[in-house]
C-alpha cells in the first residue's frame, strides 16, 4: 500500500468519523445511539490498523484489536444491559433542539479546522490533515454531554469524547505509547463499569435518569 | 458553421423527452414486482400521455392566464435543462451559456410558477399544496446549492460540462467531499422529485399529497404536459446525479459511436438507479410532513460537512 493512498483511505475515514459523530448529534433512540457508537468504534480500529501498517508502528495493531474489543463489542454490549435493566428505550430529551445542535456542530468544526490550521502547516505526516476532524469529534462529544438530559446519552457523548482523543492521538502522533493506551483503555473501561453502578443508584434514589432531577439535592430554595 | 451542435442538442432533448417516460414505467414495473404484482407494463406512462393528450381540457371559470400558461412554462423549463446537462456529451454549445445554478434556478421558476397556479384556482388543495411545496423547496434549494458547489470546488467550475470533464480526466478516488455530496443530493433528489419518504407520487390522500394537491385542477394536455415534466424532472435529476458522480461513459468526442456508448452506458445507468428508487421506496415508509424540516436539515448537513471536508481533507 502507498503512502498516497493510505492518506486517502484515512482521510476517508476520518469523514466517516465526523458523520458517525453528527449522527449521533441527531440520533433520538437510545438503540441508534449505541450502534452509532459502535460504528464510530469500529472506524477508529481500522484506521489505527491503517495508520500501523503505514507507519510500521507494529503496537498500534495492539490498540487497534484493544479498539476493537473495547468499544465496538464490549462497551456498546454494558450499555445494551444498563439500558435494558434500568428500562429506558425511550426517545432522549434534549435541551436544545436537534436543527439547532447541528448548525451548533457544523460552527465547532469550522472552529476546530481553523484552530489547527497552524499545525497542519507545520506537520510532515501523511495523517495530518485529520487532526481537525479529531478536535471536532471531541467537541462535538462535549456537544452532545452539554445538550442531553439524560446520565446514559451524557455517558455515551463522553465515550465519544474519548474516541476523538484517541483518533487525534493516532493522527497527530501515530499513536501514543502503548502503555498509555492500555491505561487509558482500561481507565474508560473502569469508567463504564463505576457509570453503570452510579445510574443504578441514581435511578433507585431519584426514580429517573435526567440529571435535571438533581437541581433538588441543592440546599435552600 | 456545422450543423452538429444542433444535432447534438436535439439529441439531448429527444433522449431527455422520450427517455423520461419509459424510465417512470421502469420504476413503476419495479415497483410491482417488489410488491409481488403484475405489471401494467413499461410503456403505460407513454399511453397515460396519449390519453391525456386526446382528452379535452376543462378549465374553472375563475382561471387566469397563469394557470393557462404554467404547463407550457413547467414542460419548456423541463427541456431547456436537458439542453444544459451533459446526458450524452460533454460537447455542448448550450452547456457553455449556462451552468449548474441556471438549472437550479430553471426548476425554481417552475416551481414559482406550478404555486402560483396552484392558488390561482382558489381550491383549498391547490393552496394547502402551494404552501407545502414551497417549505420543502426552501429548505431543499439551499442544500441542493450546497451540494453543487462541494462538486464545483473538486473542479474549479460550477459548469457541468467542466466538472464532468475533469471527473472523467482524473482516476477514480476516494474523495471524502464527494462521499457526502451524493449523501445530500440523493436525500435533495428525493424531496425534490417527490418520491417516497417525502411525497407519495401514487396516491390523491388528500391529507399527505403535496404535488398532486398543486394539480389538482389540471386535465386534458395540460395535465399531461405537467405530468410529462414530473417524469422529466425525475430523470433530470438523476441525469445530474449522474454527469455529477458517475460520469464514465458520456461521450467526449464528435463520433457517432462514442454516442452510442453513452447512450448505452446512461440506459444501464438508469436501470440500476431505478433499482435503486425503489429499494427505497419499499424500505422506507413516508415521513410526517414536520419531520421534513430535520430530513431536509440533514442533507443541507451533508452539504455543508462535504465542503468543509473538502477544505480540511483534500
Amino acid at each position: 500500500m502507498n503512502l498516497e493512498l493510505a492518506a486517502r483511505i484515512n482521510s476517508f475515514l476520518a469523514a466517516l468519523v465526523l458523520l458517525t459523530a453528527f449522527a449521533m448529534l441527531a440520533q433520538r433512540r437510545m438503540n441508534g445511539l449505541i450502534h452509532l457508537f459502535a460504528w464510530q468504534g469500529l472506524l477508529l480500529s481500522i484506521n489505527t490498523a491503517i495508520v500501523g501498517f503505514v507507519a510500521e508502528r507494529h503496537h498500534l495493531y495492539i490498540s487497534s484489536v484493544l479498539t476493537l474489543g473495547l468499544k465496538v463489542v464490549l462497551l456498546p454490549y454494558i450499555l445494551h444491559v444498563l439500558i435494558r435493566r434500568l428500562k429506558i428505550h425511550k426517545e432522549i430529551e434534549v435541551v436544545v433542539n436537534v436543527p439547532m445542535t447541528m448548525m451548533i456542530g457544523i460552527g465547532l468544526v469550522v472552529f476546530s479546522y481553523h484552530l489547527t490550521a497552524p499545525i497542519m502547516e507545520l506537520s510532515t505526516m501523511v495523517t495530518r490533515s485529520t487532526l481537525a476532524v479529531a478536535l471536532a469529534t471531541v467537541l462535538i462529544g462535549l456537544l452532545m454531554m452539554i445538550t442531553r438530559r439524560h446520565a446514559v446519552t451524557q455517558i455515551i457523548g463522553f465515550l465519544a469524547l474519548e474516541n476523538g482523543l484517541f483518533f487525534a492521538a493516532t493522527s497527530a502522533t501515530y499513536g501514543m505509547p502503548l502503555v498509555v493506551e492500555l491505561g487509558v483503555a482500561l481507565d474508560v473501561l473502569i469508567a463504564a463499569f463505576i457509570f453503570g453502578i452510579f445510574f443504578f443508584h441514581i435511578n433507585a434514589t431519584f426514580e429517573s435518569l435526567d440529571v435535571d432531577q438533581m437541581a433538588h439535592l441543592k440546599e435552600g430554595d | 458553421m456545422s450543423a452538429w451542435p444542433f444535432f447534438l442538442e436535439l439529441l439531448q432533448v429527444l433522449a431527455l423527452a422520450a427517455v423520461a417516460p419509459l424510465f417512470a414505467g421502469w420504476v413503476k414495473m419495479l415497483k410491482c414486482w417488489s410488491q409481488g404484482r403484475t405489471t401494467p407494463g413499461l410503456l403505460l406512462p407513454v399511453r397515460d400521455l396519449r390519453k391525456l393528450f386526446a382528452k379535452d381540457v376543462l378549465l374553472a371559470e375563475n382561471a387566469s392566464w397563469i394557470f393557462r400558461f404554467t404547463p407550457y412554462l413547467v414542460f419548456g423549463t423541463a427541456l431547456l435543462a436537458g439542453g444544459i446537462i451533459p446526458i450524452l456529451s460533454v460537447d455542448l454549445p448550450l452547456a457553455r451559456t449556462a451552468d449548474v445554478i441556471v438549472f437550479v434556478a430553471l426548476f425554481a421558476i417552475a416551481r414559482f410558477f406550478t404555486a402560483l397556479a396552484g392558488m390561482d384556482i382558489g381550491t383549498a388543495f391547490g393552496g394547502m399544496g402551494a404552501s407545502r411545496e414551497m417549505t420543502i423547496a426552501s429548505l431543499a434549494e439551499p442544500a441542493m446549492l450546497m451540494a453543487i458547489f462541494t462538486i464545483s470546488l473538486g473542479s474549479a467550475s460550477t459548469s457541468l460540462a467542466q466538472i464532468v470533464s475533469s471527473i472523467q480526466s482524473g482516476q477514480l478516488l476516494l474523495r471524502p467531499s464527494f462521499a457526502f455530496a451524493i449523501l445530500a443530493f440523493v436525500l435533495i433528489a428525493l424531496a425534490e422529485t417527490g418520491r417516497i419518504p417525502v411525497d407519495n407520487p401514487a396516491t390523491h390522500l388528500e391529507l399527505t399529497m403535496i404535488h398532486e394537491a398543486l394539480i389538482l385542477e389540471y386535465s386534458g394536455r395540460h395535465l399531461a404536459l405537467i405530468e410529462w415534466a414530473g417524469m422529466m424532472k425525475l430523470s433530470l435529476f438523476c441525469y445530474l446525479g449522474i454527469a455529477a458522480f458517475f460520469p464514465w461513459g458520456i461521450a467526449a468526442s464528435r463520433d457517432m459511436r462514442a454516442l452510442g456508448l453513452a447512450f448505452g452506458a446512461l440506459v444501464a445507468k438508469l436501470a440500476v438507479i431505478g433499482i435503486g428508487i425503489v429499494l427505497v421506496e419499499t424500505g422506507l415508509a413516508k415521513m410526517r410532513i414536520f419531520r421534513l424540516t430535520e430530513f431536509l436539515g440533514a442533507a443541507f448537513l451533508m452539504a455543508t460537512l462535504g465542503m468543509l471536508s473538502f477544505f480540511i481533507l483534500e
